[in-house]
């Protein structure tokens, strides 16, 4: 009886119908493409993106070379050279990150002792030869320099679950 | 609109005199073919619209509005793009092959009726010829798979001969059906047997409905669309048969399978949903032009092609052979002494 039914069933393409009707009902549904350069997705403030090098309101550089993150790194993307500076403070003479192999992982971040080297909301960034990728301490500063607004913002909203 | 066609025809035999018989043949052949040809080209956006809309997501939306001038960038950017032949394959046959697919799929329309009267070759044994061009269209890809001299190609030229030539049979068995319902092999007649009064009722679906169901998948098997697009397979055997196919020839395979895919609607509709005739013989259906009617029901069947593909994954090889040999066969040939018993009886009413 059972393997009358199913050839039935199977006969007369019930199985298909369902289906047909179900791909059927999907085509009058309202679409859920997020149609990207026009719209965007919402981000949460702990986005990971383009990395900056901030500054404290006086205007003096927060990176105070201690190569946390060069030494959390699990790409080996950054690299720090220190020198005293005239003043005597400990300052980096050389801090790049190799974008190119940076994971985004947020590991530099959460080492950082004073919040020097972030990571940005910024994600709509390109290079358009080798090296292009390739950031050095003054184009970290830049990036920090522009977008130090909202990094502050982000870093309160974050800051009580820290 | 016939007085028209009538004082046009009078002018050219005046102008050209002998030379007008064909001139006006190509005259009606290029009224077919371009909007076949322009058919094709938003089938083809038809099918990622809606396609697109069955997995929600619009579809193509950029180029033009509502991605509307999609197929005009497509067909650029194929035109555009450099013809690659492989060192290895037989370079005659490597380009006969595509124009070999489409040709045929181009030359079944002659017998296709698209009003009543509005035919290219009102020829009386037009089942046969169809079914005789149908066919041919395998060879185009079977060349193609072969002179390509690549194993994927190779596999997909086997796979598609074997697939079409099993389902011809079950599509040949079912317009046997048809046959016998018009007793008459000439679509134009056929169509005029389902005019008798039901309207909608009267068309041969009804009585032929098995046959319908069978045709119009042995239709799908035969244009190589999914579930039965095993000759492509683009996940086990890349693209199968035109692997090696770039630029224009890849287009032309692409057009001789959409083409394809109209045609199988557009007989369909003939034999099945009759045609030009209008659903309800009353007075605002009726007064619709014919060609209306058919091309409503054109592109009915292949919405139906499209939404196939969105719903069906691909059959396995083996479960497309028992499809075709041990259940429509052996179906059609039930219904062929069915419908055959069933006329001897008062009980025929189409």
């Amino acid at each position: 009886m059972n393997k009358l039914t199913n050839f039935f069933k199977s006969f007369l393409l019930l199985e298909l119908l369902k289906g047909m009707a179900l791909t059927g009902r999907y085509f009058f549904a309202r679409h859920i493409t997020v149609e990207y350069p026009d719209e965007k997705t919402p981000q949460s403030f702990r986005f990971r993106g383009l990395h900056a090098q901030r500054r404290y309101p006086n205007g003096e550089e927060r990176c105070i070379g201690c190569k946390l993150c060069e030494a959390v790194c699990p790409a080996l993307a950054i690299k720090i050279e220190v020198a005293e500076r005239a003043d005597g403070s400990r300052r980096t003479t050389q801090y790049d990150i190799d974008l190119t192999k940076c994971i985004f992982c947020g590991f530099c971040e959460e080492s950082c002792p004073v919040d020097a080297i972030v990571e940005t909301r910024v994600y709509e960034y390109h290079g358009e030869k080798r090296g292009d990728l390739y950031y050095t301490k003054e184009m970290l500063l830049a990036v920090g320099d522009k977008h130090e607004a909202q990094i502050a913002k982000d870093r309160a909203a974050d800051a009580k679950y820290r | 609109m016939m007085e028209l066609l009538h004082t046009l025809q009078l002018a050219g035999q005046d102008l050209l005199g002998p030379a007008w018989l064909p001139t006006w043949t190509a005259i009606k052949i290029l009224a077919i073919v371009l909007p076949i040809m322009g058919g094709v080209a938003y089938l083809t956006l038809a099918e990622r619209k809606i396609l697109g809309f069955m997995q929600i997501r619009p579809g193509p939306n950029r180029v033009g509005y509502w991605g509307l001038l999609q197929p005009v960038a497509d067909g650029i950017k194929l035109l555009m793009k450099e013809v690659i032949i492989p060192t290895g394959s037989n370079k005659f046959l490597f380009i006969a092959a595509p124009v070999l697919a489409l040709v045929p799929a181009l030359a079944a329309w002659a017998v296709v009726p698209f009003d009543d009267g509005m035919i290219l070759a009102n020829v009386n044994a037009g089942l046969l010829y169809l079914l005789a061009m149908t066919s041919l269209g395998v060879y185009g890809i079977i060349i193609a798979g072969w002179a390509s001299n690549t194993k994927y190609a190779f596999l997909g030229a086997l796979r598609s001969a074997a697939q079409i030539v099993s389902y011809e049979l079950a599509m040949g068995f079912a317009l046997v059906c048809v046959l016998l319902a018009a007793q008459s092999m000439n679509l134009g007649d056929i169509v005029r047997g389902q005019h008798n009064g039901y309207g909608l009722l009267g068309w041969y679906w009804i009585p032929l409905f098995p046959m319908f169901v069978v045709y119009f998948i042995a239709g799908v098997a035969e244009t190589n669309r999914a579930p039965f697009d095993l000759a492509e397979g683009e996940s086990e055997i890349v693209a199968g048969f035109h692997v090696e196919y770039s630029g224009m020839g890849f287009a032309i395979f692409f057009l001789a399978e959409y083409a394809n895919m109209i045609l199988i609607a557009a007989l369909a509709s003939v034999m099945f949903l009759g045609g030009w005739l209008p659903p309800l013989d009353i007075a605002p259906f009726n007064q619709i032009p014919g060609l209306f009617w058919m091309l409503g029901k054109m592109s009915f069947m292949l919405f139906l092609f499209l939404w196939f593909r969105a719903t069906f994954p691909r059959y396995r090889y083996d479960q497309l052979m028992r499809l075709g040999w041990k259940v429509f066969i052996p179906l059609t040939l039930v219904w062929v002494v069915v419908v055959a018993a069933w006329m001897q009886t008062p009980y025929w009413l189409w």
